[in-house]
């Protein structure tokens, strides 16, 4: 059940994803584009969303999921460095390509050969990730 | 233009209501970079088949809308060292923040989340100051 209830959510996503225009990376590179043709759309999809989420976190209060024991553990207070860092690169990475991890697998089907290569690249940046953090990790101990 | 701030909040409104079930009835959070992630580097093993089916979800539903809507297209550049020193620092970024635009900006934002909101703070300037300096000064992009 769960399984049916993870694939009706990525669908849902995707869905929502392709008609907010969040796949059409000149949408997202305009809302970027302060100093150019500024494009707003990104903060209507930003504020759609964030509206039913509240919402739900709402509602999680006192009680427990359908199909789970427990909600997730409130966030942790810590920014950490890696958070920082780890923002700026994600970033500067979504400047330049106007793609982040979602729409870049919800345009899978439609986004051609370079849009695969996007997505090998994420994936093998992802690879990287964890070791990268462990040494961030060893020089903030050393230091 | 406003048609299409009338898509981008019905698409937002899915795209919340997406994570909302899965938070309410899943007591997941729904955050791309995160549940992708786990699957490539293994940290998600125990709950393969969720993470796969979300996926599974995540492409085709999008693939059926579009051949429905007449085809969509991405406009992503082709050039192709911008697309994978774009997908590099997408992949290692948003795992080394622990979240992206759905982990960090909508389901973190949505709780008052400080690590979401500075997480979304510095993934939106960085951007932002990316698309001045490679667009603007060098005309990379």
């Amino acid at each position: 059940m769960r399984v049916i209830v993870s694939f009706l959510v990525g669908g849902l996503f995707g869905l929502g994803l392709l008609v907010s225009g969040m796949t059409d990376t000149t949408k997202v590179q305009g809302w970027l584009d302060v100093f150019g043709n500024w494009d707003p759309t990104l903060a209507f999809v930003m504020g759609g969303a964030i509206v039913p989420m509240a919402i739900a976190w709402r509602l999680t209060q006192g009680r427990k999921p359908v199909l789970a024991d427990a909600f997730p553990a409130p966030p942790e207070p810590r920014l950490g460095r890696n958070l920082v860092i780890g923002s700026t690169l994600f970033g500067m990475g979504w400047g330049l390509a106007g793609l982040c991890p979602g729409p870049a697998i919800a345009s899978l089907s439609f986004g051609g050969f370079g849009g695969v290569i996007f997505l090998v690249a994420m994936l093998a940046g992802m690879l990287v990730a964890p070791p990268l953090r462990n040494r961030l990790d060893q020089q903030a101990i050393a230091v | 233009m406003p048609m299409d701030w009338i898509m981008g909040l019905a698409g937002g409104l899915l795209i919340g209501g997406a994570a909302a079930l899965f938070l309410l009835v899943n007591g997941r959070i729904m955050g791309a970079s995160g549940i992708v992630g786990g699957l490539v580097d293994g940290s998600g093993r125990h709950d393969w088949h969720e993470r796969a089916a979300l996926i599974a979800g995540l492409i085709s539903v999008p693939a059926v809308a579009a051949t429905m809507l007449g085809g969509a297209q991405t406009y992503l550049t082709t050039n192709w060292a911008v697309i994978i020193i774009a997908g590099l620092l997408v992949g290692v970024g948003t795992r080394l923040a622990n979240g992206c635009t759905s982990g960090h900006g909508v389901c973190g934002i949505s709780r008052l989340s400080l690590r979401g909101i500075v997480a979304t703070a510095f993934y939106i300037g960085a951007g932002g100051l990316t698309v001045v300096i490679f667009k603007h000064a060098l005309g990379v992009i």
